[in-house]
């Protein structure tokens, strides 16, 4: 606990990484909250079409082609893009941790094989080709998490086998080994538990990027067809954007405001964990 | 330092051997992809399209789909390896030929965002890095924070709003103008202007991410023995930042350019469709929507195939300019 009490304590110092969780929990509890706070139903489609920003007070940020809320589109947007971002990071962490682990704790042939498995799919452009997967198999919002978490883990793992590159001939573990204890044992026992901090940081940073490219495919309109999305908000105000400027301002400000959250949150406890080391976010 | 002593002619062929696997890999996963779709394999191989009956059945023996798996696997892995891609029903062309026909106006968006995006962001993070902690400082790296976190498509849309829409200064959408047919110069100026803002949408998540880079690299180099001793011994300071800083702070930038052009793949895609941009982007786009899926299948195997190259190129570069690296 220590360790986690001394991340705690630089973290709250630093102001930046303070304010990305606020922006978070602020999210977190619009999205929570949704149902009570939304003005309207976010699908109700209305005759008040392309409703400008304080026309009516019963549509605070307008209306789109539709007649539908924007405001309400945005807060129930949140639960979306939340849901799957948080939902495919601990996914393709998970995945991470598995791969990583093994890699760096066997290593030889293992990690050599795990590697360049890790390096084909870091190699695949991830937005490509989660494109195509929904494309074939659809886009229910369970679909769209298991495509975004198994296109994201490669940071993961190749963080969480250095790690394990470092720790495995660390005496304790040497102790551990002599004292019979099993691979598994020493790997999510053992181990695991010591490198809590890094992991959490790539987790973090990954929620960001899974947000993002969640929001890329529903531009690409693949997103959940039932559930109304900043993504597919987006891709609607490309339609009219020369008449409606405000169906893409706020969506858009708000997928910009979570990933900054997220981004913040992240560098933030990258710094507080280690002041020397940087990680850097993957890419759409 | 160069540890086992490899030359760099090894190294570099060493790295292309490498890289077969991967390109193999790849075929491997659009074969998995396409037996893996629901319903009957040869929709994948054609596409939602209502083709005649004879094509259907040239399909199915050109990629073996009567056969076993294996064997189906081998089939079409020759196929690929001989530039076999399909055909689009959509456009009525060969993949390959529709592909490589739209390939130019994305390699030419994407390497003037690189160039940009570079200069800029290397600026920043060296203006950043040398006044540490300034005001100017500070104003780089929130720009760098906030640039990150803004999806492609959103920045996009906002310059539209403002340079389009709402100033009315540059175009919004296309390759160039369709009411007035310039020539020569003329027209070259024309495409350029219709570059401005795709470019500099595409551009503000690498400049961001250039700008970190390079800033905290030099900070890290700045901080090391070797310019501390130099600092020590009196050599000005700019010389320095030139000197060593600059050199030793080039390697990650390479890497970046080429473990990040998956990104800006992705982010062509995305720009091309907000800006209406014939390139390879804005096909992926029309190709979901027409349900074209050997145009799909055919773009992921070469844009794969273009990023492991790039990997590559810079990897090869990288090893060439760091005499510290180990070749192994």
């Amino acid at each position: 606990m220590t360790e986690l009490h001394r991340i705690a304590y630089y973290f709250r110092r630093k102001h930046f990484a303070m304010f990305g969780l606020i922006l978070v929990l602020a999210l977190v509890t619009v999205a929570i909250l949704a149902p009570q706070i939304a003005p309207n139903d976010p699908h109700a489609v209305s005759r008040a079409r392309f409703l400008s920003p304080g026309e009516d007070a019963r549509y605070p940020l307008g209306t789109d082609n539709l007649g539908r809320c924007v405001l309400s589109g945005v807060i129930y947007g949140a639960r979306v893009s939340l849901f799957v971002g948080l939902a495919a990071a601990a996914t393709s962490t998970f995945i991470g941790i598995l791969i990583g682990s093994l890699s760096g704790y066997f290593g030889g042939k293992t990690d050599a094989f795990l590697m360049r498995f890790t390096e084909l799919f870091m190699t695949i452009p991830r937005f490509v080709l989660a494109l195509i997967v929904v494309a074939f198999f659809g886009s229910g919002l369970d679909r769209l998490i298991l495509v975004i978490g198994v296109l994201s883990w490669p940071g993961a793992a190749r963080l969480v086998r250095s790690e394990f590159l470092s720790h495995r001939n660390l005496p304790y573990v040497d102790s551990g080994r002599v004292s019979g204890m099993s691979h598994l044992r020493l790997i999510f026992v053992e181990i695991l538990p010591n490198i809590i901090p890094p992991v959490i940081v790539v987790a973090t940073l990954d929620v960001a990027t899974a947000i993002l490219l969640e929001a890329s495919l529903g531009f690409f309109g693949l997103g959940d067809p039932n559930l109304r999305s900043w993504g597919g908000m987006l891709s609607q105000a490309q339609s009219h954007i020369r008449s409606a400027w405000w169906m893409s301002v706020f969506p858009g400000s708000a997928i910009a405001v979570t990933v900054l959250g997220f981004n913040l949150v992240g560098d933030g406890l990258n710094e507080a964990a280690n002041p020397r080391m940087q990680i850097e976010g993957g890419s759409t | 330092m160069s540890g086992s002593g490899m030359s760099l002619w090894r190294y570099a062929a060493l790295r292309i051997v490498q890289s077969l696997p991967l390109i193999l890999g790849i075929i491997v996963i659009n074969f998995l992809l396409i037996n893996l779709a629901p319903g009957d394999p040869v929709t994948a191989l054609i596409g939602e399209f209502p083709a005649p009956a004879e094509y259907i059945e040239t399909v199915r023996e050109q990629f073996g789909l009567d056969q076993s798996l294996g064997m189906r696997m081998l089939t079409y892995i020759g196929n690929i390896l001989q530039g076999e891609l399909g055909f689009s029903f959509n456009y009525r062309v060969p993949v390959l030929e529709l592909v490589l026909g739209r390939l130019g106006r994305t390699l030419v968006l994407m390497i003037t965002t690189i160039v940009f995006a570079t200069a800029v962001g290397l600026g920043l993070g060296i203006m950043a890095a040398k006044w540490k902690d300034s005001p100017l400082d500070k104003l780089a790296v929130g720009f760098a924070t906030v640039g990150y976190s803004i999806p492609v498509f959103w920045s996009g849309q906002l310059l539209i709003l403002l340079f389009a829409v709402r100033l009315g200064w540059l175009p919004s959408s296309g390759l160039r103008s369709t009411r007035i047919a310039y020539e020569g110069f003329a027209l070259y100026g024309d495409m350029a202007r219709h570059m401005i803002l795709p470019v500099l949408a595409l551009s503000l998540r690498y400049i961001a991410l250039t700008t970190r880079l390079t800033r905290s690299s030099l900070i890290e180099t700045l901080n090391s023995d070797y310019v501390v001793a130099a600092r020590t011994r009196g050599i000005p300071a700019t010389r320095i930042l030139w000197n060593h800083g600059l050199r030793a702070a080039a390697t990650p930038i390479i890497t970046i350019i080429g473990y990040h052009f998956t990104f800006i793949v992705a982010g062509s895609a995305l720009v091309e469709t907000v800006f209406g941009w014939p390139g390879v982007g804005r096909l992926m786009y029309e190709s979901i929507g027409a349900r074209d899926y050997p145009t799909l299948l055919g773009i992921l195997l070469m844009v794969s195939i273009a990023v492991i190259i790039v990997n590559l190129i810079t990897d090869i570069v990288y090893a060439f300019i760091d005499p510290r690296i180990k070749y192994d």
